[in-house]
């Protein structure tokens, strides 16, 4: 037997046949080795609605001060003060790596960007930022599951790895026909070689279970060559931070037949009281996402070079404070591009002002630019997936969102 | 034959799952078991009864955040010696937490009416809290004994009243200081100088009550509704200064034994009618915000709404409309009537199409190995444990949503291969006890696969072949 699985019939049959020989004739049997592409992409979900003005400040227009009051944050150069980008813009204190990383051209802030979703329910908002369509519920499947059938890296690819979801649960954007696997630090004893091999002949006849006893095995056979399954999560707390996966995925995606497209997502993001501004619960969560993407980077090694994370969040928050010192839902945020292959060093925006009469219904930053015009930019420029395709399938009724093709180098 | 498949539905797709002996139980009238636990009100059980109430739950918390916050001062006064009291605040969550998850799976594991336990998880997860959100942590599993479990006998609009005036559900969703622009209180802090804070309403409950609660996204409001309802539930909110802890340093006072109970607060609440879906609301004080909640309990997208979930949760992922049709008719017909709503449920006959369609999600899949091996660790921790490691930690959605009814949320390959790593830990511990066919044929009856049978009677070992039992595609379905 070919140690390429050939379909999911042949691969039933392997299974089904090795029950006796050891676990270790399964695993290598998983290679990534058909990947087309050197790039890798990874997405990083913000669960909650990022205040999009709180992460990037836009302390040069006239009206910050006023309108957000307790929450602005002290000006550049001041004891916790921003750090500027430009004249307009400055990060928030929390990002200091980002910071490093905008200095080094290596992160494009997007500005006043929002889906195309303009109700104000987070199931819904996320809904639509990882289906892809301008509905939620638009789709039952994730927009880059859809790229990923068409990505020059999925052609010949007989695994079912190209892209892996650090999550213990597959997020909406990653679900769909092409199979993707998943991957969570656990605290449980593993299974014995024998007992498994004999599980997966108790599902040769389910292929619901048995696709699914497939991928796990081969996910885990090479996060175990560096991300420590066991060691995660050791505190026994429901860990919302991006630190226990950074590093797992670091590894994977640095190997040169490892995965080239990564899901990450944090939750934490909703601060509708007591946000805080140059500390408090916001500072921590952006000081979490900042050291995030500092492991990936330095775990990545020279595949940062080929890289471009994206962070993006379901909408923004209302630029005014509400009365319990945090922000009610709003529409337009702030999105982050970083990476080697990343065009950076800029803040992209078409600034709306933040004066009464420039705000979405009055209490929300306007959205300016589509949140599907980066999506399909990378995606294009960066994953080599055609324009036609994006239109057509990927990212459906998107037409009006022109691809912003200058994010990414050509790597 | 066919009498057992129907106990094998009543009991593990309508029920917790079988325990030893039910499946022979319920064998004679299945829909007659299910509907004899909707009727009537049943007496809480005393280990729940011995679990501290919410209020004094959030006494204890502002205690131990003053005794810390004072501890720290004094430490900071004494130049930074040690600093006694710290982690006060954490114990309190941990020891109301811990007996809370006890407490609940104690009665899950071991209860003779496992439908109605089941009507009970449901409503809390409609109804969800998480206690990721510290402020609610130590009181997150209240609401479903103090404001579900002695109310699924009444109607919805009961249901919907006391989980909303629950205090865990107001500072999760942080009404507690919601206040009018043009309340007294407002009124009052204006006119005093150096008051930097604005007074304003937090839209936080109204939203997730409309969207989550009542009438569902889909529902037919709009952002007005939402800002009205909001205000219409201005002082809606607890007792203790501010409500909240931020101020325990300054909650000195005679007597503090009401604090964390429901308070509506008059001095909060914005004076005035609110319009909220078209109609106007000219009750004064706390009779507008209930009115409106009365009127969104019985609104017909609120059935469509709730019998959606019921048949989600009980029939298929993509429920038959002909199902969510009867359900919400009988909804509407009962104006929300609890039992009848739930009768309906067992009523439907696409709930007892013979393939399972449900793939348990990881809560259910604890709690049903745990009453099929009658078996609950006799530690919290180690109870716990299979829950967080699966996925599932009790009353930690992490959203309002509460946990998700379809499996896709829950069928990742990393997920399922936690299950068989959880269930292998099991195995090694009972394994081998009762013959892995034995435990296969009390829990599934009739369900049970020749494959699976082959699989467990071939199995190397009693451990082996419990595990193989665990993880059988019959056994992770309902």
């Amino acid at each position: 037997m070919n140690k390429q699985f050939i379909d999911s019939k042949a691969r039933r049959e392997f299974l089904c046949n090795t029950t006796m020989a050891g676990l270790s004739a399964l695993v290598p049997a998983i290679s990534f080795g058909y990947a087309q592409t050197d790039a890798r992409f990874v997405f990083i979900i913000l669960r909650g609605a990022l205040d999009g003005l709180a992460a990037v400040a836009p302390y040069g227009d006239g009206n910050y001060q006023r309108v957000r009051g307790a929450l602005a944050l002290p000006a550049p150069g001041s004891a916790d003060g921003v750090l500027k980008l430009d004249g307009m813009f400055a990060l928030n204190p929390a990002l200091k790596n980002l910071h490093a990383l905008y200095q080094a051209k290596e992160l494009l802030v997007l500005h006043a960007i929002a889906s195309p979703y303009r109700e104000r329910s987070h199931f819904d908002g996320q809904d639509l930022l990882e289906n892809g369509t301008d509905a939620p519920h638009g789709s039952l499947d994730g927009w880059l599951n859809r790229a990923l059938l068409s990505m020059p890296a999925a052609k010949k690819q007989k695994t079912d790895q190209l892209a892996v979801a650090f999550a213990q649960n597959l997020p909406l954007v990653l679900r769909g026909e092409q199979k993707v696997g998943s991957w969570a630090p656990s605290r449980l004893p593993g299974t014995d070689d024998d007992t498994l091999q004999r599980i997966a002949a108790l599902y040769s006849s389910d292929e619901y279970f048995l696709s699914r006893l497939q991928t796990a095995m081969s996910t885990d056979a090479i996060a175990g060559e560096g991300g420590n399954r066991m060691a995660g999560n050791a505190n026994g707390q429901r860990n919302n931070s991006l630190a226990s996966v950074v590093s797992a995925a670091g590894k994977m995606l640095k190997q040169a037949d490892g995965p080239r497209v990564a899901v990450m997502e944090a939750t934490g993001w909703d601060t509708p009281a007591n946000q805080g501004a140059e500390q408090g619960q916001l500072f921590l969560r952006l000081a979490d996402l900042d050291r995030a993407v500092d492991s990936l980077r330095s775990e990545l090694g020279p595949v940062w070079q080929n890289t471009a994370v994206m962070v993006a969040t379901e909408f923004g928050r209302t630029v005014a404070i509400n009365g319990t010192r945090g922000t009610d839902h709003g529409t337009a945020s702030c999105a982050f591009l970083a990476g080697g292959a990343v065009n950076g060093g800029k803040v992209i925006a078409d600034w709306p002002g933040l004066a009464d009469k420039d705000l979405y219904q009055g209490r929300d930053l306007q959205p300016t630019m589509d949140l599907r015009s980066a999506f399909k930019g990378v995606l294009a420029t960066h994953m080599g997936v055609g324009e036609s395709v994006l239109e057509t399938s990927v990212f459906t009724n998107s037409h009006s969102a022109k691809p912003m093709l200058e994010l990414v180098r050509k790597i | 034959m066919a009498d057992n498949l129907q106990a094998v539905i009543a009991t593990n797709r309508f029920g917790l799952g079988a325990r030893p002996g039910e499946l022979a139980t319920v064998k004679s009238d299945p829909r007659g078991w299910l509907k004899a636990q909707l009727n009537g009100s049943r007496p809480i059980p005393a280990i729940i009864k011995n679990l501290s109430p919410s209020d004094e739950i959030f006494r204890a918390q502002v205690a131990a955040l003053k005794e810390r916050l004072e501890a720290q001062k004094a430490a900071a006064d004494s130049d930074g010696a040690a600093k006694p009291g710290a982690g006060l605040k954490r114990n309190v969550i941990m020891e109301n937490f811990l007996g809370q998850v006890a407490a609940r799976y104690q009665v899950a594991t071991h209860t003779t009416e496992s439908f109605r336990e089941r009507l009970i998880h449901f409503w809390t997860n409609h109804f969800a809290v998480s206690m990721d959100k510290v402020a609610v942590a130590a009181m997150a599993g209240t609401l479903e004994n103090e404001a579900i479990r002695p109310n699924l006998h009444l109607s919805f609009y009961d249901l919907l009243l006391a989980a909303e005036s629950h205090p865990a559900m107001i500072l999760y969703l942080d009404n507690q200081m919601s206040m009018g622009p043009n309340s007294q209180v407002a009124q009052l802090a204006k006119r005093r100088a150096n008051l930097k804070r604005k007074f304003d309403i937090n839209e936080n409950l109204g939203r997730e009550i409309l969207e989550l609660h009542t009438l569902g996204v889909s529902g037919g409001y709009t952002q007005t509704d939402v800002t009205h309802f909001a205000t219409a539930l201005t002082g809606w909110s607890i007792v203790g200064e501010q409500g909240g802890f931020a101020a325990a340093n300054r909650l000195a006072k005679d007597s503090d034994s009401l604090d964390g109970k429901f308070l509506f607060r008059e001095g909060l609440h914005e004076p005035g009618a609110q319009t909220v879906l078209g109609k106007r609301y000219n009750e004064s004080g706390i009779d507008q915000p209930k009115a409106i909640l009365k009127d969104l309990s019985r609104h017909p997208a609120t059935a469509s709404f709730i019998a959606t979930k019921l048949a989600r949760h009980f029939i298929a992922d993509e429920p038959p409309a002909a199902a969510v049709t009867r359900i919400a008719k009988a909804f509407r017909d009962s104006e929300g009537h609890l039992p009848t709503v739930h009768a309906a449920v067992v009523d439907s006959v696409e709930g007892w199409a013979s393939t399972p369609a449900k793939f348990k999600t990881p809560h259910e899949f604890v709690v049903s190995t745990f009453r099929a091996l009658d078996y609950l660790p006799d530690k919290p921790l180690l109870i716990l444990q299979p829950f967080e490691s699966l996925g599932q930690a009790p009353f930690s959605p992490g959203s309002p949503a509460g946990w998700a009814d379809i499996a896709g949320r829950w069928d990742g390959s990393d997920a399922l291969m936690k299950r068989i790593e959880w269930a292998t830990q099991v195995a090694q511990k009972l394994g081998g006890r009762i013959s892995p066919v034995q435990l296969a044929e009390r829990s599934l009856g009739d369900a049970l696969g020749e494959h699976t049978r082959m699989a467990l009677n071939g199995a190397a070992d009693g451990v082996q072949g419990t595990t193989l039992w665990l993880v059988s595609p019959e056994f992770q379905r309902r």
